[in-house]
């Protein structure tokens, strides 16, 4: 658990993009160094649009975002050195091996080149990606290829890790393995921010989740915080027993029904 | 109404309608709101093409039956079907590779093999339907001026449709065979290419051995070809025989011709969806492995990784290699002249200069395609802490080397001839290579690289963008290696389409 003091990895005030219509609609956001949030909301709820705000993917029509206290709308390269984003459809090269990839992600990042052999041989190694870290992504499972996305990810070091979706289309045993990736580097002092669908994985790894619908963020906090807001509307029997999933409904429900 | 479900007319039904959708998303570039206007697009090139029909093969429209004719009307046709062949070819590929529906209708209890029987007629007609508003213009000009005889050519190009689709079926069968599954897929592209790029690299040529003649296509009339050709009699007449109206020739072309398409549906169908299979396990297979590199790289800046990237992507990869190298086979016909140039001593030379410049903008823009458009991990790049129009910059690096790669040697050789030549194809080639960077730089719009072959349609107006200022500043160069000042009214001509391209692409309503 991350106290208040702690200083702010991430600090969004006022955000908003449009497309169509409001995606993400006077968004305010804080996320501490070293904390595990997770953002979760109904689809289209304006999750993966901020993200991609954050990564420096969009441009926000109006907001202020800043990443490590730097300000990533006024130096966008400063603030992306220090941090990674992965999608949930990994986007790596078909015709590269995974060393291959880290090579050309760590020359991206200006990493120097023994620190990031080094990091790289270790990545691989961690994420059983070794016995086939030289041969070309082209016939690599989806599990397989988050990987080596999430090793680039880790490769320049990122003080602040995005993830959008991250566990979409994993078996078992590579969803586990991401998630004690992503677990490890948020015990090492790392931040991740990562949006899922999964309410399960948000209540078991996240030391904070937030709730977005219809671009706002409309609740924050640890489990109980969230079940004690929801429990403004349900009676005491089941907000005790309340699981994310009827937390995060009755959340949800409220802001559907004044729409 | 709706055939019983499962029969070959069903089949046909739904390939039909597929198709339909196919062509007018393509037409229409996904916007059905344009149809009106790509519509009357197409009426006013149609009618435009009349026009030019009827200037280059208005005179021969009361052409006689004599061995001249039917010689010229032969190699026509033969340039063109090589066309046709290669067009069947890819589609009889993409139909074996494609996984699309293949799952859905393997694993149903239907007889597949209607459904494949319908699909490689359905590529038959397709070869076709794409070759006769090509010809129509001509044909129709030869009906109006020459007589209801000129019908015939109609007939010939149906009858072309079937047999090409017969023959690149079996040319594709037979390289599955020889090559497997895995390899196929490249062969069997390169091999379309090569046919292809055979028509005009047949008709360059024709025009070469015809330098210094007044007619274009001189050899066709040239006394030994004459004296070599067979008696207008002869079996190897009868489909030029059927263009120019004889109806007997013209029966039996077509009767052979669906034979052969009938002959490789009942072939193939039965065992194409084993094809399919095959081809799909080979998609499975395991990559390729490389060997590991001594040490790691990241030694030089994020531009050179990025141009180093490129670089390894394109070479890893033979297909997209080939398409792109392809058009260097456009060079064959100036090797040629080149080499009549060493051998004569001749004027040619002047002619060498433009059509490299043209096939420099050609291979820089499918380039900059891959390198601006194509890019595979685009979040990846651009999250990278790099300034904005760096990491362009450092791919249109890699575009340009690229460009210089290919065009060293070949200038090199004409400088050896000309460096008067050589320094204007020089200038030419930058230019042109940048120009066509540029055309790409401006419409560039997110796409994967297996998607090279639909650059050309996912818009239209840089494809032409790019054709027009290829030729405007090959057009340049020809007119500044006789007269620099004269020059300066094509390249004028070139920027002026750049600017036209610059004015009507998105990024110029960005700015």
């Amino acid at each position: 658990m991350q106290h208040a003091t702690t200083p702010l990895a991430l600090e969004i005030h006022g955000l908003i993009k449009r497309f169509d219509r409001p995606a993400v609609d006077g968004l305010d956001l804080c996320v501490r160094t070293g904390e595990f949030y997770a953002l979760v909301g109904p689809n289209g709820a304006g999750k993966t649009t901020t993200l991609r705000m954050i990564a420096a993917l969009l441009r926000p029509d109006a907001g202020t975002i800043r990443i490590g206290g730097i300000d990533a709308l006024a130096d966008p390269v400063a603030a992306k050195r220090i941090v990674a984003w992965i999608s949930d459809e990994p986007m790596i090269y078909d015709k590269l091996t995974p060393r291959e990839y880290l090579e050309f992600v760590a020359g991206l990042w200006s990493v120097e080149a023994s620190l990031a052999a080094a990091c790289a041989n270790e990545l691989l190694d961690w994420l059983g990606l070794e016995p086939h870290a030289d041969e070309r992504c082209e016939g690599f499972s989806k599990g397989m290829r988050q990987k080596v996305a999430l090793a680039g990810a880790l490769v320049h070091d990122p003080r602040v890790i995005i993830l959008d979706e991250p566990l979409t289309g994993l078996d078992a045993g590579s969803a586990r393995q991401v998630k004690t990736v992503l677990r490890e580097r948020a015990q090492a002092g790392g931040t991740v921010v990562m949006t899922t669908h999964i309410l399960e994985v948000a209540e078991r790894m996240a030391d904070r989740i937030g709730i977005i619908a219809r671009g706002r963020l409309i609740a924050e906090g640890t489990l109980d915080e969230l079940r004690a807001q929801a429990g403004t509307q349900a009676n005491a029997q089941t907000r005790d027993a309340a699981s994310l999933e009827d937390t995060f409904l009755a959340l949800v429900a409220e802001p559907a029904q004044a729409a | 109404m709706s055939a019983a479900s499962g029969t070959a007319v069903w089949f046909a039904q739904h390939e039909w309608r597929l198709a339909w959708r196919d062509w007018l998303s393509m037409i229409t570039a996904g916007r059905r709101e344009r149809l009106r206007k790509v519509v009357v697009g197409i009426a006013a090139f149609f009618t435009f093409m009349h026009v030019v029909a009827s200037w280059m093969v208005g005179r021969y429209a009361d052409a006689a039956i004599d061995k001249q004719t039917l010689i010229a009307v032969t190699a026509t046709a033969l340039l063109s079907w090589l066309l046709m062949i290669s067009q069947a070819m890819e589609s009889i590929t993409r139909a074996f590779y494609a996984r699309s529906d293949l799952d859905l209708i393997l694993a149903s209890p239907v007889a597949s093999d209607r459904l494949f029987g319908v699909r490689i007629a359905t590529v038959a007609l397709a070869t076709t339907m794409m070759a006769l508003p090509l010809a129509a213009p001509f044909v129709d000009v030869l009906i109006v001026l020459g007589g209801w005889r000129w019908l015939g050519a109609y007939g010939l190009i149906v009858a072309m449709g079937a047999a090409a689709s017969a023959l690149a079926v079996a040319l594709t069968v037979a390289l599955f065979r020889v090559f497997g599954a895995k390899r196929t897929r490249f062969v069997a592209q390169v091999v379309a290419a090569v046919i292809g790029a055979a028509f005009v690299i047949g008709l360059q040529v024709a025009a070469i051995l015809s330098y210094g003649t007044i007619s274009r296509v001189a050899v066709l009339q040239s006394d030994t070809l004459l004296a070599l050709a067979p008696d207008v009699g002869s079996v190897l007449w009868w489909p030029a025989r059927a263009a120019l109206g004889d109806g007997w020739a013209l029966a039996c072309v077509l009767a052979t011709s669906m034979v052969m398409l009938v002959a490789a549906i009942a072939f193939v169908a039965p065992r194409f969806g084993d094809y399919a299979i095959a081809a799909a396990s080979a998609g499975n297979s395991s990559s390729a492995v490389v060997r590991r590199p001594t040490a790691f790289r990241s030694k030089g800046s994020p531009r050179s990784t990025l141009r180093r990237k490129e670089w390894v992507l394109l070479r890893r990869d033979p297909w997209l290699m080939s398409q792109t190298l392809m058009q260097m086979l456009y060079l064959v016909p100036p090797a040629l002249m080149l080499w009549r140039s060493f051998e004569h001593g001749s004027g040619a030379l002047q002619l060498l200069v433009p059509v490299l410049v043209m096939a420099a903008g050609q291979l820089a823009g499918g380039l900059a395609w891959l390198a601006i458009s194509g890019e595979d991990a685009p979040d990846l790049v651009a999250t990278a802490p790099l300034p904005a129009g760096f990491v362009l910059r450092a791919k249109i690096e890699a575009v340009l080397g690229a460009v210089a790669v290919v065009f060293a040697p070949l200038l090199a050789a004409l400088a050896i001839a000309s460096p008067w030549h050589a320094l204007i194809a020089g200038g030419g080639i930058a230019i042109a290579a940048v120009a066509a960077t540029a055309v790409q730089f401006w419409f560039r719009s997110q796409a994967r690289r297996s998607q090279f072959r639909r650059r050309q349609v996912s818009s239209r107006f840089a494809t032409f963008a790019e054709a027009f200022s290829s030729i405007g500043w090959a057009a340049t160069a020809a007119v500044a290696a006789l007269s620099f000042w004269l020059a300066l009214i094509p390249a004028v001509l070139s920027l002026l389409v750049l600017l036209g391209a610059w004015l009507m692409s998105p990024r110029s309503r960005d700015a």
